[in-house]
């Protein structure tokens, strides 16, 4: 290996780009710090701390030199693939969903932000003023023409603000305030957002937005009890305790926004014993074994019956048949999946129209669950047949013709041959390819979304099932497309751990019997 | 006939044996001419949709580009984009350990390849909540970092694909003899500059394969962009031609079919290109025992 020409070691350059990088790293951490502190975010600060000191001594310390060729790695690992199995597993135990995403004290201080409007005491017309720098002050008239201020969190009346009002056009109404101009409809339409979290405190009572030309008056509408740990209604005088995750009185009413807690082993309980959950858990449970089953079984049918075909060496056109049997092997499955979707759509689609002169009606694919499953079932014979046919192929082509030709001298018929030589070898040396390509399937998300995303949906489930639906789609729905009410996070990752309590006694029961490590099947 | 090979003995089979090949690839090309045919009928529509279209015109594939309300041609270039940079970052990622693996010897060696394997083990997808909860956390303090970005599901698929691709990178410069860096260690290089320098062209046909592996998974990788990605401007192929259909197949189905045609060519491509390969390693896989 000559004519390759290295520098010394540790060029004065890679030395100052190395201190200015770690440099930078370090900078930013304490820049960090004073953020995350302040948001009681401890974790994630001393989590980020060792991060830094550990990359300042691998980058420094001699001994540490192989470490540096690991790092991006290790970081990468650390930060998308073990920390997010163990916030799994943690999540698991809480009852984190859209109901519970605040921490407590984060709820606590939402009530705390809520007003009820005083309708005793008086409201204001409104006018909105702007001057260059962009700060906003809020002019309110009582009905007696008294007029108020409103600038920085707090109310004042116009005499003694400082503020020198003009009325250029003699209408009535100011067009400036010093230097601030009155805003138009147009101009304040965008602003609204903004303009809607004003407060401004005006003797005890505060004053906010009630509707784009009136301000009002408001008073908070819960008080706190850190003794009793309880929030209190100011206007029913009703006490709301929290209790695990919620808001909740002693008569059975709870608030709206609960919070997030430890929940121990709530979701697990629940995923086996509410009959919500547990019967339509079960029922895709049941579906996903028979959807992989039955994938694996199809397409590995289909693959070897293939494959003995075109193994034929005299066979002609052998090599075209090859290549024109691999195409669905080489479009994307989101392609794929979806024009098959297309297909059987029942109305337009192109099987019924082709089916249906035949039969004499449509099939409801789509929409009777189990013509459903035979259109997913269908969908991944398609997808999965070549894989097993190439796999086929290449075992074929392993087991020694002599076998064969000695059944074929004593007499065995082309049938026997296969079911008791051929078959029985390709088994014994493909069932770890076949147990990985059920382990794919089992978690096979993409198929079931695309085609059917889960439908036909299964009435009174708590969480949005179907009867198309798998484990990992079910985890997906439970907590995406619960809406905004309903998405699960807790149960959606209880149920993650039982997926992947299946998925590794099969991974274990691979291990068994291939004895090594083997890769995934590419689909 | 036992003075034959077994193979030819069955000449007399062999229409049955071609039309059951023919019944397969009927079934194979299905999708595939219905698609070929909608891509070129401009009726856009399922409802009229007939195999031979009585107009054809290129039409659907000028909509993908300028329609400026479904952005099929920005989608396009994401995922093409999320692709390559996710499968440079793998390689260059993945020879350092691998290299490191293979070639360094540190305590924590052995322990370190077996972590990976049993992380392997856990499929990305099932911690789906747990990635998008943090992620969500992040974008509170680091905006680039957190939901709704390509950084942040660059660095997902990154790390998913580090336990597969350390491996098969570790095991090829295993075979690369250590008598090919001796001479460089001679002239007083640091392990890295013999990585850089005589390993990395060496390994470039596992290198180039890793690459193009992971391209393609990147490419039709769907429920993790799905779960990230949130605005149309940001969207892949897959999660773009997913919402961009779902429930409107009757109106769109031309588009659908030209842009599902554009969207298959890159791994098409790929997959003639890599065809050899992709099948030896599958064989092999299934022929070792």
């Amino acid at each position: 290996m000559t004519g390759v020409r290295l520098k010394r070691s540790g060029g004065c350059l890679g030395v100052l780009l190395k201190i200015a990088m770690l440099g930078l790293a370090n900078a930013l951490t304490l820049w960090a710090a004073p953020v995350l502190i302040g948001d009681r975010q401890y974790g994630l600060l001393a989590g980020l701390f060792l991060g830094v000191l550990a990359i300042d001594y691998v980058f420094i310390a001699k001994k540490a030199y192989p470490v540096r060729f690991l790092l991006p790695g290790f970081l990468l690992l650390t930060l998308m693939v073990v920390c997010p199995i163990g916030y799994t597993i943690y999540v698991a135990f809480t009852n984190f969903s859209s109901g519970h995403i605040l921490s407590k004290q984060m709820a606590i201080d939402q009530y705390r932000n809520r007003y009820v409007k005083q309708v005793d005491l008086p409201a204001y017309k409104s006018g909105y003023f702007r001057n260059r720098a962009g700060a906003i002050v809020v002019l309110m008239t009582d009905r007696r023409g008294n007029r108020l201020i409103g600038r920085e969190g707090k109310a004042y009346p116009l005499e003694i603000s400082g503020l020198n009002p003009v009325d250029s056009d003699n209408d009535g109404n100011l067009d400036h305030l010093g230097d601030f101009i009155r805003l138009g409809t147009q101009q304040i339409f965008p602003m609204i957002g903004k303009l809607q979290n004003l407060t401004f405190a005006y003797r005890d009572v505060l004053l906010k937005m009630n509707s784009l030309e009136e301000f009002a008056s408001y008073l908070p509408q819960y008080r706190y009890d850190a003794r009793q740990d309880s929030l209190v209604d100011k206007t029913t005088g009703v006490i709301y305790y929290a209790r695990a995750g919620r808001f909740a009185s002693t008569n059975g009413t709870y608030l709206d926004i609960g919070y997030r807690t430890a929940v121990g082993w709530r979701n697990f309980k629940d995923l086996l014993t509410d009959r919500r959950i547990a019967n339509p858990f079960l029922r895709v449970l049941m579906w996903t074994l028979i959807w992989a089953t039955f994938s694996v079984i199809g397409a590995f049918t289909l693959g070897i019956l293939l494959a003995v075909l075109l193994d034929d060496v005299k066979l002609r056109l052998r090599g075209l048949y090859r290549a024109l049997l691999i195409i669905p092997y080489a479009f994307p499955v989101f392609v794929s999946a979806l024009i098959w979707r297309g297909l059987f759509n029942v109305e337009f689609g192109q099987i019924n129209a082709m089916l249906a002169p035949i039969l004499g009606f449509k099939i409801p694919w789509l929409q009777d669950p189990f013509w459903a499953k035979v259109a997913l079932l269908i969908t991944n014979l398609w997808l999965g047949f070549p894989y097993m046919m190439l796999i086929s192929l290449g075992a074929l082509q392993s087991i020694p013709n002599e076998l064969r030709e000695a059944a074929t001298v004593d007499g065995a018929s082309g049938w026997q041959q296969f079911s008791f030589i051929t078959l029985p070898l390709l088994l014994s040396m493909l069932l770890p390819l076949l147990i990985a390509s059920f382990a794919f399937n089992f978690n096979n998300f993409n198929v079931i979304y695309l085609v059917t995303e889960g439908r036909p949906a299964i009435p009174g489930a708590l969480t949005p099932t179907g009867a198309t639906d798998i484990l990992i789609s079910y985890t997906y729905r439970m907590a995406f497309e619960g809406g905004v009410g309903a998405r699960n996070y807790g149960l959606a990752a209880t149920v993650s751990l039982f997926i992947f309590l299946i998925v590794s006694a099969i991974t274990w029961i691979n291990f068994k019997f291939t004895g090594a490590l083997k890769e995934a099947p590419e689909r | 006939m036992s003075g034959r090979s077994w193979r030819a003995s069955h000449h007399h089979n062999q229409p049955w044996k071609h039309m059951m090949i023919w019944g397969a690839i009927a079934f194979t090309f299905l999708p595939v001419v219905w698609i070929v045919s909608a891509s070129l009928d401009p009726s856009n529509s399922l409802t009229s949709s007939t195999l031979l279209p009585k107009y054809a015109s290129f039409d659907n594939f000028k909509t993908i580009f300028t329609d400026r309300q479904q952005p099929i041609g920005k989608w396009y270039l994401n995922t093409l984009k999320v692709s390559c940079l996710t499968s440079i970052l793998v390689v260059m990622v993945t020879s350092l350990m691998g290299y490191a693996f293979s070639r360094l010897r540190f305590r924590g060696r052995r322990s370190g390849l077996y972590t990976l394997v049993l992380l392997q083990m856990f499929p990305q997808m099932l911690a789906m909540v747990a990635i998008y909860l943090i992620l969500f956390t992040a974008g509170q303090y680091i905006p680039a970092f957190g939901l709704d970005t390509h950084t942040s599901l660059i660095l997902v698929y990154l790390g998913g694909a580090i336990g597969v691709n350390v491996w098969l990178i570790k095991s090829y410069f295993d075979t690369i003899p250590r008598s090919l860096e001796e001479s460089v260690y001679i002239d007083g290089a640091t392990p890295f500059q013999s990585f850089l320098h005589i390993m990395l062209p060496l390994a470039r046909p596992i290198l180039a394969v890793t690459f193009f592996l992971q391209f393609m998974a990147t490419y039709s990788e769907f429920v993790l962009a799905k779960i990230l990605l949130a605005t149309s401007d940001k969207y892949t192929m897959a999660v773009g031609l997913h919402n961009f259909i779902a429930e409107k197949y009757t109106q769109r189905w031309g588009v659908f079919s030209a842009a599902s045609l554009l969207g298959a060519i890159p791994i098409l491509v790929l997959f003639w290109a890599l065809q050899k390969q992709l099948v030896s390693g599958l064989t092999r896989g299934a022929v070792n025992e």
